[in-house]
């Protein structure tokens, strides 16, 4: 266990250099200097260079990845180029919107797919489960920022229940207040997550109701609950556990559409400001942070697995 | 990530349930709806190259006019056509999609079959090196070439098909190396059959129906993924009226002229759903023995 611990955190490891090492690289292949985007318009040759000397933009491709790599080793993100702010508080700031609704999103979605899944695979012959069934296929096929726009058009803009967007100023000083603003992203996202989730718990479910032993158990007089809830439920979990993790990343990026629908200061929102200024600091500092978290959660959702199906401990793998 | 993809988990022991075909005849039409939905959205996309009620960029007809008979789904806020705005992003989302399905699928097949016949040591890294792209969610790395790049429709499409490649080059790489560990295969190349013919004879005929039904699904999430990328202003650029971007342009106006914040979302379901369609039609012809679920 603790050597295959020790094997994922360094493949995380890995994985986050080469994802740094491979965007600094993309990013730095960008036609035009990012330089230009800092001085006003007819700004003397003189001004531009003092622009580039400013933000690092006149060294060699080499020395800027290792002044950057130096930088990060020290959890220095940089400055950004436009506000010239640090990078790292910034994240940090953003992050007070993106974690929590990613996280409410989640549960929410987890909440409404586990009733949902588990009624399509138990009525799944008749018009119930085959609604339910519908429901999930329509969500997986929605475009998320889509039911954020419908839902703004009927809670915000027509009956006034919630606000279109935004965030307080002051973002959790008022916890009340930031949740409110929260409700209506928070319903999108969970809406369009819950279907998929529902797909692979239906899924789970049916390949444990037509299991041998599920099917012993009830011809021996078990209600299907009883059978359901002794025998079935690790096995359900196992499979919706695995898909979970990348499920939560999903949510993840949704939280990052959303956002721009929302109005949200987020990571999302943050993340297109940049790409549309060519803010490489502010770029890259999103982009690595969300590349940890999705690899993160990949190795929890992955441990947790392994706790839940002792099959899958001290193997080789 | 792991062992369980979205398939192998759906693709569970074939089930011993007595088989009752009541079920035949819906599935029957899972295939066709989802082939009416995907050949409506082709259809307009066509017909789009021959007709538009009006010129894309013509302004006429009044800013964010209701549908009308001149004006189907009405005008958006400069007043310009939507039906035709909308006609010309099914050629958009279709090319997204199948740009990225024919980037994303022979690059992946060719990753994967290069692994499953390399030597271990070679498998195990190219298998590493999948996962952690696998592990690299398909928006990010758009929004990274996109950031490089600059906003096109190519720069989404190579993104979508990059990601898109690391999915099918795993699923490629299982499959024949199950197809590999067959006797036939055995006996193909103790009678001398080279690897062309190993793959061609062998690996490629009896993947392909797997490989098909999940390219399916993969083009479904490529527009999706282009839809998105529109959406946030990092897809093709205005005058392109991609189906993402309609949506953020009327997003503003939703509660003066809702038509145009309603029907092109209703275009990306359709097409995505159809795609959806066609892949569990084509999972339930190519093994009946799922049918009976």
């Amino acid at each position: 266990m603790t050597s295959y611990l020790l094997r994922r955190l360094a493949l995380l490891v890995v994985a986050l250099l080469v994802a740094a090492g491979v965007m600094f690289v993309l990013l730095r292949m960008l036609p035009g200097d990012p330089a230009n985007a800092l001085v006003a318009v007819g700004a003397t040759p003189e001004q531009i260079q003092q622009a580039r000397h400013a933000i690092g933009s006149d060294l060699p491709l080499g020395q800027q990845f290792l002044v950057w790599a130096n930088q990060l080793l020290h959890l220095d993100l940089g400055n950004s180029f436009i506000n010239g702010l640090p990078v790292g508080p910034q994240l940090a700031q953003r992050m007070a919107v993106t974690i929590p609704l990613t996280l409410i999103a989640f549960v929410l979605a987890v909440l409404i797919a586990a009733p949902v899944g588990f009624i399509a695979a138990r009525y799944s012959r008749s018009w119930v489960g085959i609604l339910f069934s519908s429901f999930s296929q329509l969500g997986i096929a929605v475009p998320v920022f889509w039911v954020g726009i419908l839902l703004v058009w009927g809670f915000a803009l027509s009956w006034h229940v919630l606000p279109a967007g935004g965030f307080p100023q002051d973002s959790w000083a008022d916890p009340g207040a930031a949740l409110t603003s929260l409700t209506l992203p928070v319903i999108t996202i969970a809406i369009v997550m819950s279907a998929s989730v529902a797909r692979y718990v239906r899924a789970a479910c049916l390949d444990v109701l037509n299991s041998d032993y599920v099917r012993t158990f009830r011809s021996l007089g078990a209600s299907f609950g009883s059978a359901m809830f002794r025998h079935g439920l690790k096995s359900v979990a196992v499979p919706v556990v695995s898909v979970l993790g990348i499920e939560l990343a999903t949510t993840f990026l949704g939280a990052v559409v959303v956002e721009s629908v929302f109005a949200l200061p987020g990571l999302g929102s943050m993340l297109v400001t940049g790409i549309a200024q060519h803010d490489y600091p502010s770029i890259q500092g999103v982009l690595l942070l969300t590349t940890l978290i999705v690899l993160v959660v990949g190795v929890l959702a992955d441990l947790t697995q392994r706790m839940l199906d002792p099959r899958l401990r001290g193997g080789s793998r | 990530m792991s062992v369980d993809t979205p398939q192998t988990m759906t693709d569970g022991p074939a089930t011993v349930t007595a088989a009752v075909p009541r079920r035949r005849g819906s599935r029957r039409a899972t295939l066709i709806v989802g082939c009416v939905l995907l050949g409506l959205v082709v259809a307009t996309a066509l017909v789009s190259y021959f007709y538009l009620p009006y010129p894309p960029e013509q302004i006429g007809g009044g800013r964010l006019a209701g549908p009308s008979p001149t004006h189907w789904l009405g005008t958006d806020t400069l007043g310009r056509d939507l039906m035709s705005q909308l006609m010309i992003g099914a050629r958009i989302a279709l090319a997204a999609g199948g740009g990225s399905v024919l980037l994303g699928g022979a690059l992946g097949i060719v990753l994967g079959l290069a692994a499953a016949f390399a030597q271990r040591w070679l498998d195990d890294t190219l298998a590493a090196v999948l996962d952690i792209l696998i592990a690299f969610p398909t928006l990010l790395l758009a929004m990274l070439v996109v950031a490089a790049r600059g906003a096109t429709l190519s720069s989404a499409i190579i993104a979508i098909g990059l990601a898109m490649s690391a999915v099918v080059a795993r699923l490629t790489r299982i499959l024949a190396k199950q197809v590999l560990s067959e006797q036939f295969v055995v006996a193909a190349r103790t009678s001398g059959t080279g690897w062309l013919g190993i793959i061609g004879r062998h690996v490629l005929p009896n993947i392909w129906p797997t490989l098909a039904v999940n390219l399916a699904l993969q083009f479904g999430l490529a527009v999706l993924a282009e839809a998105s990328l529109s959406y946030l202003g990092l897809g093709a650029p205005p005058p392109n009226a991609s189906w993402g971007r309609l949506l953020q342009e009327a997003q503003g106006t939703v509660y003066t002229a809702p038509i145009g914040a309603i029907a092109p979302g209703i275009a990306i379901v359709a097409l995505v759903i159809g795609a959806n369609l066609l892949a569990d039609g084509l999972r339930d012809v190519f093994d009946p023995a799922r049918r009976t679920r």
